[in-house]
């Protein structure tokens, strides 16, 4: 439904709800963190940036249109071409492995270590190379939407 | 696990659709947020069966939600210029800025 609604607002709610859901697949699957981060960043963060952007720039009262019959057509099935490609590949090789193990919860101590430190499963070098991504958006974006 | 896999499965295609369906940039760029997050949910889902000890799926997701949340950024960013030089935000009068 958020790629097939009409009108742009109602589609970034509906996008706003699948990212909801999409946290509550994180909390099922016992990642409590990353849960978290999925509600801050995506659900405040990017949504926020959307509907600014969509109240920006579209005129009210306007629907978005498509594209012409026969490129949605093709587009519908190239993705029902595609859906039905992976599912038969997750259909065959699924029967290996479907035992859910029991792990214990993360806990914030060990999830700290993790990103602080340069050995093996450590993760001190993206953390930083994030960080500086980050502020090159920033002030790229900045740069971008600057009036001249 | 295939309940969690097919549900990244719809919600990528559902993505792919939409991305060659649509004609306004930010239609697209919800798409693009949609094929991020069900490429998020396989490595989580991944990383939780397979590998239930360790945590690189897991980090791996968490940094590909934060490149997620530039790349959002920097296309609003270019959406909101191309807005104000081409009061329209449809791909197909892009060719206008070559003048």
């Amino acid at each position: 439904m958020a790629v097939t609604s009409k009108r742009i607002i109602r589609s970034a709610t509906y996008l706003l709800f699948v990212l909801l859901a999409t946290a509550g697949l994180y909390l099922l699957l016992g990642y409590n963190y990353l849960f978290a981060v999925q509600i801050a960043v995506y659900a405040g963060g990017v949504m926020v940036l959307f509907i600014f952007a969509i109240l920006l720039t579209n005129k009210p009262g306007e629907n978005v249109k498509t594209e012409l019959p026969v490129r949605r057509v093709v587009a519908g099935a190239t993705a029902v071409a595609g859906l039905a490609f992976c599912a038969h590949i997750i259909y065959w090789n699924i029967k290996k492995v479907t035992e859910l193990v029991e792990q214990a919860d993360i806990t914030p101590q060990q999830l700290g270590h993790s990103l602080m430190g340069t050995d093996k499963y450590q993760y001190l070098l993206p953390f930083e190379t994030i960080s500086i991504l980050l502020l090159a958006c920033i002030v790229g974006a900045i740069m971008i939407a600057r009036r001249r | 696990m295939e309940l969690y896999l097919g549900v990244s499965l719809i919600m990528f295609f559902a993505g792919v659709y939409g991305f060659l369906s649509r004609r306004s940039m930010l239609m697209i760029l919800i798409s693009i947020e949609l094929m991020l997050n069900a490429a998020d949910i396989n490595f989580v889902t991944f990383n939780r069966y397979l590998f239930p000890g360790q945590l690189e799926g897991f980090y791996f997701a968490l940094f590909t939600i934060a490149i997620a949340a530039c790349e959002t950024a920097v296309a609003i960013a270019i959406i909101i210029n191309i807005y104000r030089n081409l009061s329209s935000v449809e791909v197909g009068n892009l060719d206008q800025m070559k003048e």
